[in-house]
């Protein structure tokens, strides 16, 4: 019991004093999470939107593939991305082992399917006669998808929450392609769990409390989104 | 605002603004080596240090030993610091590496509950092995193919007991897991010392048995053979074997976590013979 207030105590002195690395984790995880999940709402939000609209055979194989991939294991992403950019894989020429570029990939792969099924789903539940209204408009089918998307936004922002969250608190597939390499690759997760082994746990502490911060900031902006659609 | 925000995210990609003095071809060294390097802190200290006297930047992967000198042995890295004697000479002897030289050790301690209920404390390793395998008294092994891992297996085979049963629980965890655990379960288990020193406050374990000579752990660096893998940045491995083995990095080895815990957990060695350290 007392290991927990010596730690809460000693996390506060370096939240105050705004620890390097703390400073350089928070910012890490921040940076490499944020990208991710940029990089799979770029990619996810369309895709997912064509999935919700579309029909054709094999859709809901399609579909299943994407609600499997958002239970995908970390160490699982870790062990391909990780084979994938060794030097002697595929990637090799790139170098990226150790490096935050590895990392985005693996925490992109992590991410994507969840912006995916979820977007699908929000577009889905978007008022069917909608669709069938701006069709009779003359709207394009560029301009409906992007009406439906406008309409289904706060689902949409969801997703990429949903997504975000998955990957600022996960740690087997970014220890595992970062290699948590101090004032570079090293997250809020990979410190958390480095600190703790080597008995450092003011240090372990000050990182989970900020990690939880984000991972309270991202469900407050979930559940305002979700909040504010209920009166229609 | 978009291209703002492209140069952003280029920067956060590459850390722009990094400081290199002279530049270099391939600045970036691949460094695979074992977990206690990492959990003792002394990496860090080295890759800020190795980066401030040399044009190359460290890039280490802390993974135990085995799957260090594995990832060297497909040439997914450019050097490898280890220690795990029998298993680097088979990794020269496939031609996997270059050059291979003594850095530094530190050593072993058996460490068990304070009540020590097998009576191992102030025997030799061996005799404390025994003692521990013929009361059944619970033993945490590491279990995870570590140098920590292979070395007490290795103390295992020359005692000439093949531990098995319940009393022996493999744990596969790192070092300051495995001393949590041995602590928790009132057990024996063989840890480095500069692990044990970090974690000795917060454990209710004792040093048993120390200073016995097979006890001593050898870390040699490895540069990954360039001729078998041509892909390898043999310039900046060769940087970083020889930053360790420079005067400069031996002090600063050798006066390592002094402050901390009152007596240095690694001693330096390079230039000396094998045969001198044991």
């Amino acid at each position: 019991m007392d290991l927990i207030f010596q730690g809460l105590g000693e996390a506060a002195s370096r939240l105050v004093s705004l620890d390097p690395d703390v400073r350089d984790a928070t910012s890490a995880a921040l940076v490499v999470s944020g990208i991710a999940t940029l990089l799979s709402v770029a990619t996810g939000v369309p895709a997912g939107a064509w999935l919700g609209l579309s029909r054709f055979r094999g859709r809901k194989l399609l579909l299943s593939l994407v609600n499997t991939g958002m239970g995908l294991p970390p160490v699982v992403v870790g062990l391909f991305v990780a084979v994938l950019v060794w030097r002697s894989g595929p990637l090799g020429s790139l170098d990226w082992y150790c490096t935050r570029q590895a990392m985005v990939v693996a925490q992109y792969v992590l991410a994507a399917p969840t912006v995916v099924g979820l977007t699908a789903i929000a577009i889905q539940s978007v008022d069917p006669m909608l669709g069938l209204q701006l069709a009779g408009l003359g709207a394009t089918r560029g301009q409906t998808l992007g009406i439906l998307v406008r309409e289904a936004r706060l689902p949409i922002l969801t997703a990429a929450m949903a997504g975000f969250g998955a990957v600022i608190s996960e740690i087997g597939a970014s220890l595992m392609v970062g290699c948590n390499i101090k004032g570079d690759t090293r997250i809020l997760t990979t410190a958390i769990a480095l600190d703790t082994s080597k008995g450092e746990f003011g240090s372990a502490f000050a990182l989970a409390f900020i990690l939880l911060l984000l991972v309270f900031a991202v469900n407050a902006v979930t559940t305002w989104a979700q909040q504010r659609r209920r009166p229609l | 605002m978009i291209r703002a925000f492209a140069i952003f995210l280029v920067c956060a990609l590459v850390a722009c603004g990094s400081p290199t003095q002279r530049t270099v071809d391939r600045p970036e060294v691949l460094l695979a080596t074992t977990t206690s390097f990492q959990d003792s802190g002394l990496l860090d200290v080295v890759a800020a240090d190795f980066q401030k006297h040399t044009p190359y930047r460290l890039r280490a992967t802390a993974v135990g030993t085995g799957a260090a000198l594995a990832i060297g042995a497909r040439g997914d890295a450019d050097v490898v610091f280890v220690h795990a004697a029998k298993e680097e000479l088979a990794y020269m002897q496939q031609g996997n590496g270059d050059r291979r030289l003594l850095v530094m050790h530190n050593d072993f301690v058996l460490v068990g509950p304070p009540g020590d209920p097998a009576h191992v404390r102030g025997k030799n390793i061996f005799d404390a092995f025994r003692a521990i395998a013929a009361s059944r008294a619970t033993f945490i092994s590491r279990g995870d193919k570590s140098g920590t891992d292979i070395f007490e297996k290795d103390l295992w085979k020359q005692t000439g007991i093949a531990p098995a049963g319940p009393w022996y629980v493999e744990a596969a965890t790192g070092m300051g897991q495995t001393l949590t655990i041995a602590s928790e379960k009132r057990a024996y288990t063989l840890s480095d010392r500069g692990t044990f020193l970090a974690r000795r406050s917060q454990i209710e374990v004792d040093i048993l048995v120390q200073r016995d000579p097979p006890l001593i752990n050898v870390y040699h660096v490895i540069t990954v053979n360039a001729r078998k893998f041509p892909n390898v940045n043999a310039a900046g491995a060769n940087a970083f074997a020889d930053y360790l083995v420079s005067a400069e990095t031996q002090r600063l080895i050798a006066s390592f976590g002094v402050d901390k815990y009152g007596e240095p957990l690694f001693f330096p060695d390079a230039g000396k013979n094998d045969a001198d350290v044991r």
